[in-house]
């Protein structure tokens, strides 16, 4: 199948490819026998897995481990209803192969860590990181600093996005433009902070694009440039990236060579940040026992409106983006709680409240999520 | 020097969601200070105690990141825009 000589339909299939000069028979040949390595087949994974399937990329290797779950649909287009609950890795097999049933589909039903990362990535020609979480984002970099792999970064936020390809060997890494990781909480994931559904399909097939360009050694790739993609305002811009003197992964004086332990490693940097002290969080257990007492404090809910229909345990609604408005609508003198969804938006509604003199607001750790877990399985989780 | 600051989306909540912020300015230092004394809640996210940019942020002049500039004693001229680029991690 990987030979790379094309039968009469495979022809027929790769035509359009073909008859593009900077493309070829010879080029089409080429990417049938290459391989590509997604990691996360969820929003950017999706575009970018179906359009180098039906490019032709003779093996598409996918690493997850999770479900679909029915909030994945709005954005992740490998996926269907009726794979809701399903494994994402068969659901994604079954729609590539229909698509393109010439392709090899390798599957790693796995969280990519820094024991089986080596292993996995040294496989493929050229890795697409999809994945959407820090730790695994150093990983991946990491391992293809030093396996010397191309590493097609994409990542997005709300209406916004950014790619790059990073590869070492001709250009900076993404430690070079990013030395280390915020501390947990204060970026919002997307289940937290919200995404435009058709940006990761904007950017996936950016991260699909450049994969087939370095395959095929074509054009200019995004190496040394960061393009940052504005859905809302429909501006692309580009930036200059350099390679770090000081980067420890790829620089002169590197001091990291091998992987490390990523978790542990983007939380002892979260350790530093003063926004997280102990004295600011309250945990569901206590929250439980202080609702007797209820007239001491003030429980705020930072959630939007669609997701207390869904489930609520009570306080004042004030959506995050509505607190700087109506901060006055509290009492500073008194204590606040605050809420979300799983503890992360309600840890920055704790840290601006903080800044702006409300000494005593506390954020719930695990928000409703755990509440509902841990204290009354009653609440419905979402 | 009237210089304008983008805002990314993680960091608008302490700007009252603005996008882009104008302050006098004649170095991107001047220009990030000027923006924290008008929106004291970004300081903490944007600049660590000993004043230099966080590590997970980059700040840029037009398309050049000021680390490989003069950092916060990048001149500024009339026009320049500042970008503010954080790392996001959704996927």
């Amino acid at each position: 199948m990987n030979s790379g000589k094309m039968s009469p339909e495979q022809l027929k299939r790769y035509g359009r490819h073909i008859i593009l000069p900077e493309v070829g028979r010879e080029g089409q040949e080429r990417l049938n026998r290459s391989s590509v390595l997604i990691i996360g087949a969820g929003g950017l994974g999706s575009p970018a897995a179906l359009y180098l399937a039906a490019a032709g990329v003779g093996t598409i290797g996918l690493v997850d481990f999770d479900s679909v779950d029915l909030t994945n649909l709005q954005r992740q287009i490998l996926h269907t209803t009726d794979s809701v609950g399903t494994s994402k890795l068969s659901s994604a097999t079954q729609r590539i192969q229909a698509l393109n049933p010439t392709i090899n589909v390798r599957t790693h039903d796995t969280h990519l860590t820094f024991k089986n990362a080596m292993d996995i990535i040294s496989a493929y020609d050229v890795i697409v990181d999809g994945t959407d979480n820090f730790p695994t984002r150093y990983l991946v970099n990491d391992a293809c600093v030093f396996l010397g792999k191309p590493n097609i970064y994409g990542s997005i936020f709300r209406f916004e996005g950014q790619a790059s390809v990073f590869h070492a060997s001709k250009g900076p890494c993404y430690r070079c433009l990013y030395p280390e990781p915020p501390p947990p909480g204060l970026v919002p994931s997307c289940a937290e902070g919200g995404v435009f559904g058709v940006l990761p399909g904007i950017v996936g097939t950016i991260q699909a694009t450049e994969a087939i360009k370095v395959l095929l050694d074509l054009g200019e790739t995004l190496i040394g440039r960061l393009l940052l993609v504005d859905a809302l305002t429909m501006e692309f811009r580009t930036m200059k990236l350099r390679k770090d003197d000081q980067c420890p992964v790829c620089g002169p004086k590197a001091t990291i060579k091998k992987l490390i332990d990523y978790e542990d490693w983007c939380t002892g940097i979260a350790g530093s940040n003063p926004n997280q002290n102990v004295g600011d969080v309250i945990s569901v257990q206590e929250l439980s026992g202080k609702l007797r007492e209820a007239d001491t404090f003030q429980l705020v809910d930072v959630r939007e409106d669609f997701e207390r229909e869904i489930a609520t345990i009570g306080g004042i609604p004030i959506p995050l983006r509505e607190l700087p408005g109506r901060m006055r609508e509290l009492d500073v003198t008194r204590e606040v709680i605050v809420y979300c969804h799983t503890g992360q938006r309600s840890g920055r509604a704790v840290a601006f409240l903080r800044d702006q003199g409300f000494s005593k607001a506390r954020n719930l750790l695990g928000g409703i999520e755990a509440w509902s877990q841990l204290i009354d399985q009653s609440i419905p989780r979402y | 020097m009237s210089v304008t600051i983008i805002i990314p989306s993680p960091l608008r909540i302490h700007t009252a969601q603005r996008e882009r912020i104008t302050v006098e300015a004649a170095t991107v230092g001047e220009a990030l200070r000027c923006l924290c004394e008008r929106h004291p809640g970004i300081q903490n996210h944007l600049l660590s105690e000993d004043g230099g940019v966080r590590r997970f942020i980059n700040v840029y002049v037009n398309d050049e990141d000021i680390r490989f500039l003069s950092d916060q004693k990048t001149g500024l001229r009339e026009t320049d825009v500042v970008s503010i680029i954080p790392s996001i991690a959704g996927g």
